[in-house]
């Protein structure tokens, strides 16, 4: 049972991730995105990491995946805008970056052993509080730091008479 | 897999979901007719009496009036969306009812995520407005849509804030727990209710819960002298009802959540056979849920609507900081005691 909803899943996520890209118009690439996150967190649910799955919902899916909406509509770009040639150099750096990132994320899986001897907890939001407020503190108040630059650099950008 | 759909727990779960989703489904079509009975009552005017007694059956005919009237589309609307957009507000709202506890046994999930489950689900809801906002192609929905997700946004952080306090003092995320937390009384009179040491989480919730759900006084979304109907001014019959549902459905889920987090979920006096002791925490939740209803029908009734640079104001300088405010004092009394 778990085993052909996860491959379903699995299969609703490939399908969305590829319509991302395929889709012509913003509006629609941004709506399968949803349909990817949403699916990704099912699949984080059949692998107990209820936690991941939910945070990944309010976190992608209900909040950054908003504002992309909200930004198209306020644009309110034509249906069928031209593509621009200007990111083309981008298609050849690309080649080559995908290839490394299939080759880690393979080496990564093949190298981790008993991957499925993670203990249930592991995806407990217990788990993950405790684990990031002590193993992982300083990558965690980092990111957090990182975050708040971003935020006062936004706020420079759109406030330039401050 | 066969197995399992013919076992007892499956036809437990179903015969829950069954009630649950019945149950449901009648109070939303009932609190329809309440409301309008009850704003009539306060205008001092008689409102939906004709059909059945007292105006019973009038939810009924609404529906059939729903199903049998004619269906437009704009011109040049974004037909997809157009159609999709009721539906994506109608699932998340009535998704949230899985995980709510009505009564100690009457519950279709319990996950230790049950409140960020329902957090992350009801944060979807933004879309059904959003896309039934911008696939009208009309220029009143598109502002009715463009308000309703900067609103829900910003008010969203308040809400998830102010019950934070809650989940520190209950120190789990599971909906059934926090209920159980708060069972037995202070000095043998007073309930072990949240609402009583989290006073300050309680306001900013109930005003954010009013926010999120676009009624008056936040309900910029659609307010009718500048929008006529905001995002749902293209949509007739069944669609429109659909978004109709998915308010009061909305509105529900955010008593029920009130209820669960402050005033003691299905807690109450048991008294009686064991038969009665069984209804008995649904009649308390229902009870507490009706009067959470029954305040929020009053304010629309009452309260006139706010601008909505206020409406932002409110949101973002006084909900949020008081919210974070009482999220430090919590912590602080939870640290130190």
């Amino acid at each position: 049972m778990i085993q052909i909803l996860f491959m379903f899943f699995a299969a609703v996520a490939l399908g969305a991730a590829i319509n991302v890209l395929a889709q012509k118009h913003v509006l629609y690439s941004s709506l399968s995105l949803i349909v990817l996150l949403t699916s990704i967190s099912a699949l984080f649910v059949l692998l107990q990491a209820e936690f991941l799955a939910v945070i990944n919902v309010i976190v992608y899916a209900g909040a950054i995946v908003v504002l992309f909406v909200f930004v198209i509509m306020l644009l309110n770009l034509p249906a069928d805008e031209e593509r621009t040639d200007r990111l083309r150099w981008l298609k050849l750096v690309g080649i080559p970056m995908g290839l490394f990132l299939l080759f880690m994320v393979g080496r990564t899986v093949w190298n981790v052993e008993g991957a499925a001897n993670t203990p249930e907890i592991a995806g407990t939001a217990q788990a993950i509080g405790a684990s990031l407020f002590t193993d992982y503190i300083l990558p965690f108040e980092l990111t957090s730091l990182l975050i708040l630059i971003a935020l006062m650099g936004a706020v420079v950008f759109a406030k330039k008479d401050l | 897999m066969i197995e399992y759909f013919s076992s007892r727990d499956f036809l437990i779960l179903a015969a829950k979901m069954i009630v649950i989703f019945g149950g449901v489904m009648t109070a939303l079509a009932y609190t329809t007719l309440i409301e309008r009975r009850l704003m009539a009552f306060v205008q001092m005017r008689p409102g939906p009496n004709r059909v059945g007694p007292f105006g019973l059956l009038q939810p009924l005919a609404d529906g059939l009036k729903f199903l049998l009237k004619e269906q437009t589309v704009p011109g040049n609307a974004n037909v997809f969306l157009y159609y999709l957009a009721p539906i994506v507000s109608m699932i998340p709202a009535l998704l949230s009812f899985s995980v709510i506890p009505f009564g100690p046994d009457l519950k279709i999930a319990d996950t230790n995520v049950s409140l960020l489950f329902i957090f992350a689900i009801t944060s979807l809801g933004v879309y059904g407005i959003v896309l039934g906002g911008w696939s009208s192609n009309s220029k009143y929905p598109l502002m009715g849509a463009m308000r309703a997700s900067a609103q829900m946004l910003s008010y969203e952080l308040s809400l998830t804030l102010s019950v934070v306090g809650v989940l520190m003092i209950a120190n789990t995320l599971s909906l059934n727990s926090i209920v159980l937390s708060q069972q037995g009384t202070w000095f043998g009179f007073i309930p072990r209710w949240n609402i009583f040491i989290q006073p300050l989480g309680f306001i900013v919730y109930m005003l954010s819960g009013i926010a999120e759900t676009n009624r008056l006084p936040f309900d910029l979304a659609e307010s009718e002298q500048e929008l006529v109907a905001g995002w749902h001014t293209e949509y007739s019959g069944m669609k429109f009802a659909m978004f109709f549902l998915a308010e009061y459905a909305n509105m529900v889920t955010v008593s029920s959540l009130a209820t669960i987090m402050f005033l003691g979920g299905w807690n109450g006096p048991m008294f009686g056979p064991w038969w009665l002791q069984m209804g008995l925490p649904t009649v308390w939740f229902v009870l507490k849920i009706s009067g959470f209803l029954f305040v929020y029908m009053l304010i629309r009734a009452t309260i006139p609507r706010i601008r909505y640079d206020q409406l932002m104001r409110f949101g973002w300088k006084i909900l949020l900081p008081i919210a974070l405010a009482n999220i430090i004092i919590t912590s602080l009394v939870v640290a130190l005691s």
